[in-house]
């Protein structure tokens, strides 16, 4: 089991494709909804990232990385809340949360 | 590296590419939860158990349910041309891009970066004390962030009178 050269390069490794699968999931789908929803997994990513780090780095027990990590989850939820409710006020004033078809400022 | 990390990294990435790939939304929600099971386990096996716990409590309590909330309010029905968009060459090949980039970068620079392999020996009152002493100013942001989510999300999404348009 030595296909990473560290414990550190595996979960650095995860993050970065999950980084990558929430990029083409806000780039490449067409429901606002499911953009958002790319959007929350590139935040897990860097919290992975963050966790990871903090775990392997030095000094753990400053707990820089895994506070960081905490408020991070805080502000995507928050994000994610108010991304969710213009969404619904969206498909409320244009009918369709299709977002080839919501390519206008004016409604 | 055991073989715990890499049942939970596929899990994660399984449910991370199936909410890319479904067709229904409601699918594509019950899938992206998955991937945030998984992610709060690989935090629990990085030895995070409060950000492991807080990623269950958050994500797959209060997230997913905000995310199959608004899915039944917008009622929103399979498109006829599909669930891509017409760009949807340009993006993969954005995110492919992104992905060789970062993927590079790690494997290039894993030799430096000093390591250590000992558990930290963290309990929850050491996370409390520094929640309320080092960490006081964040959050007391955070908690001014999410008030002001929260009347800000009701506000947006709140029913427009007739004519206040």
């Amino acid at each position: 089991m030595t296909a990473f050269p560290s414990p550190l390069a595996g979960y650095l490794l995860v993050a970065a494709l999950l980084f990558a699968i929430g990029l083409a999931g806000a780039l490449v789908r067409r429901n606002a909804i499911l953009v958002l929803i790319g959007i929350e997994l590139m935040l897990n990513a860097a919290n992975l990232n963050l966790i990871a780090f903090w775990r392997y780095g030095p000094n753990p027990q400053l707990l820089t990385g895994l506070m960081f990590a905490i408020f991070s989850i805080a502000v995507a939820a928050a994000e994610a809340a108010v991304g969710l409710g213009l969404v619904i006020s969206i498909y409320r004033h244009a009918h369709t949360t299709d977002l080839d078809h919501i390519s206008r400022m004016k409604g | 590296m055991t073989i715990v990390f890499y049942l939970l990294a596929a899990l994660t990435l399984a449910g991370a590419l199936a909410a890319f790939l479904l067709r229904h939304l409601i699918h594509a929600a019950l899938a992206v939860t998955v991937s945030f099971a998984g992610l709060a386990l690989l935090f629990l096996s990085l030895d995070a158990q409060f950000a492991g716990f807080a990623q269950i409590l958050i994500y797959i309590g209060a997230v997913a349910i905000l995310v199959v909330f608004a899915i039944l309010l917008t009622r929103a029905d399979i498109p006829k041309e599909g669930v891509f968009s017409r760009s949807w060459l340009v993006g993969l090949i954005i995110a492919a891009g992104v992905f060789a980039v970062l993927g590079w970068a790690v494997l290039e620079s894993i030799g430096g970066i000093p390591q250590q392999n000992l558990a930290p020996a963290i309990s929850v009152h050491d996370i409390g004390s520094a929640l309320v002493g080092r960490y006081v100013l964040p959050l007391e942001i955070v908690a001014l962030l999410l008030t002001s989510a929260t009347i800000g999300a009701v506000i947006v999404a709140m029913h427009e009178r007739e004519g206040g348009k």
